[in-house]
């Protein structure tokens, strides 16, 4: 389904900024499976997310979606399969748009915009059985900008709208990051529901090992620009946060040595 | 009186100007400076084909097609070498003054003896109601001739503000008020936001050059310093009009643009008539922008120290 070939990307290259986000990752994702991405700060799990949306192109490397190769694709083109929470729940929605017309955007995801009516009357009745099930009282409030709605209603939103249309790839960067406790596990029990109902493979970036934990099917653990860990199957099923947590513990000593004798002793002994 | 109708209708023909600048400003979040180039382009691309015999209306819809091809420019030299979008504007401004030197080949050229859309209004009254005809406006005589032009622009400007409402409404139309709200969201949804970018610059510059074309003719010459300032009073207009109609909605918007354009020329023309000297005229719009820029800021501080001080009591 998502194949992902080796890539790499240095950000600022050749400067005193020079940052090697990627530094060779390569992943293979089946159709319908939901992956849950952990890392510590700056260890590029985002910059992974960013790199099968497309919001730069990569150094080195390959990126494949359902056979076809999207490397060189800018980020508009690949809307058209892939699906996006991002983590600000501000970043998903156009908040001085009404709820509506955000809506009518999304139904339009990878189509051809023309010269036709926006907001069509007839897709109200179907905006409204869509967001109903929220219980948040918003089939009322089509027609309110959707700035005026809270940070937590507003990523409810964004998830719907990204999946209104069925992608072929569903990207959430820590989407639920941003929201108080209470309300992240609202969005997250939605989204849960959202992907099981529609059965969509699933990149999520966590930092929340509770949630990679529930979550999920797959447990990708990156560090430095690099996969460390990948639990799948039955070991997957036996992961507890105990054991995310000694992994934490046990690349955190490693980064404690000095990096270069680090890198020499995981190439040569790990 | 029949100096009010005068501007009533240059604040008219303005505000085609007034929702360019709406266009640029308020719907991509961009301060597009060619404006002050397209609207002198518009005026020399229209004036200059006039008077080798085009048809002035055939001619201002060259002009507008002139701006859109300026405003590409700059959305395009935006774009794709990440130039910033004030100082695109200015290379593309800069630029323009050579290309208006060069369309009219002077630097003014006069429209009087020519036929222009104007004449054909004007004739046209000359032949419904007479030459010298009077009429009553709200008990006041003025010429019937000068009533016809009014309601003319009137009818052009309804027109185009329905036609942009409507433009504002279909799915790339909503997909470019989308792109400056939230280009983020709206790439994720699948959208080329620098195509959008590039496209609504270009409209908006196509009708600030109509409504030079159109003022071009209204006041007999084209000039190529009549662009001076035009980017500020199109502001102005915006911004009056968004504190009398408080609604954000984009039809309620561009209604606004038009009457903030009328009322603002209607100001200006009454304090001159009060004697204010028209070489301070710039300074005080500038002030006046300022004003209005920094103000809802000012509000906003003094009611939060308010609320901090009742906090306190």
């Amino acid at each position: 389904m998502l194949k992902i070939e080796n890539i790499k990307k240095t950000f600022n290259p050749g400067t005193i900024n020079e940052v090697h986000a990627l530094r060779g990752v390569s992943l293979e994702i089946e159709e319908g499976s939901f992956v849950c991405i952990l890392g510590t700060n700056g260890s590029g799990k985002s910059t992974a997310l960013n790199a099968a949306a497309g919001n730069f192109v990569v150094d080195e490397g390959k990126i494949i979606l359902d056979d076809i190769d999207i490397t060189n694709w800018s980020e508009h083109r690949r809307a058209k399969y892939i699906g996006r929470v991002f983590q600000n729940p501000f970043s998903g929605t156009a908040p001085n748009m009404s709820i509506q017309e955000n809506l009518a955007l999304a139904m339009k995801r990878g189509k051809k915009r023309g010269l036709g009516w926006g907001l069509p009357g007839s897709l109200i009745e179907q905006f409204k059985q869509i967001v109903s099930p929220l219980n948040m009282g918003l089939e009322d409030r089509l027609e309110n900008p959707i700035g005026k709605l809270s940070g937590g209603q507003r990523q409810a939103l964004t998830l719907l709208m990204s999946t209104v249309i069925k992608p072929k790839l569903l990207l959430l960067d820590e989407h639920t990051a941003a929201l108080d406790p209470k309300t992240a596990s609202k969005v997250l029990d939605l989204t849960q529901q959202v992907i099981t109902r529609d059965n969509l493979t699933t990149l999520m970036v966590t930092h929340s090992m509770q949630q990679a934990v529930k979550l999920g099917d797959r447990i990708l653990m990156m560090h430095q620009g690099r996969v460390v860990f990948d639990f799948k199957g039955e070991e997957r099923k036996r992961l507890k946060i105990n054991d995310l947590l000694s992994m934490f513990d046990e690349l955190r000593r490693k980064d404690n040595f000095d990096p270069t004798l680090a890198s020499f002793l995981v190439d040569n002994y790990v | 009186m029949s100096l009010l109708i005068g501007s009533f209708t240059i604040g008219l023909i303005l505000s085609l100007l007034a929702l360019g600048i709406f266009i640029s400003f308020r719907i991509f979040d961009f301060p597009d400076i060619t404006a002050e180039g397209s609207f002198t382009f518009g005026a020399a691309t229209a004036a200059s084909l006039i008077i080798v015999g085009v048809n002035p209306l055939l001619a201002s819809l060259i002009a507008f097609f002139a701006g859109m091809v300026a405003g590409s420019v700059t959305g395009f030299i935006h774009t794709r070498f990440k130039i910033n979008p004030l100082l695109a504007g200015i290379l593309v401004m800069t630029a323009l003054y050579s290309v208006n030197l060069h369309v009219m080949g002077k630097s003014n050229i006069p429209l009087l003896n020519e036929t222009t859309v104007f004449t054909w209004v004007e004739n046209f009254a000359v032949r419904i109601s007479g030459a010298d005809a009077k009429s009553t406006l709200l008990g006041w005589e003025v010429r019937t001739k000068d009533l016809w032009l009014l309601s003319f622009c009137m009818t052009a400007i309804i027109g185009f503000c329905v036609l942009l409402w409507w433009f504002f409404k279909t799915n790339i139309g909503t997909a470019m008020r989308a792109t400056g709200d939230n280009d983020q969201m709206i790439r994720a949804l699948g959208v080329n936001t620098k195509a959008m970018i590039i496209i609504g610059v270009a409209i908006s510059n196509g009708f600030i050059a109509l409504s030079g074309a159109m003022l071009a003719q209204y006041q007999g010459f084209a000039d190529v310093q009549m662009g001076i300032g035009m980017m500020v009073w199109g502001l102005a207009s915006v911004i009056i009009g968004e504190a009398i109609i408080n609604d954000s909605s984009v039809g309620f918007v561009i209604m606004g643009a038009v009457v903030g354009s009328v009322l603002f020329r209607l100001l200006v023309a009454i304090a001159l008539r009060w004697g204010l000297n028209p070489n301070d005229l710039k300074i005080i719009t500038a002030f006046f922008v300022f004003i209005a820029l920094i103000l809802p800021g000012i509000l906003k501080r003094r009611r939060k120290m308010t609320l901090k001080r009742d906090d306190n009591a």
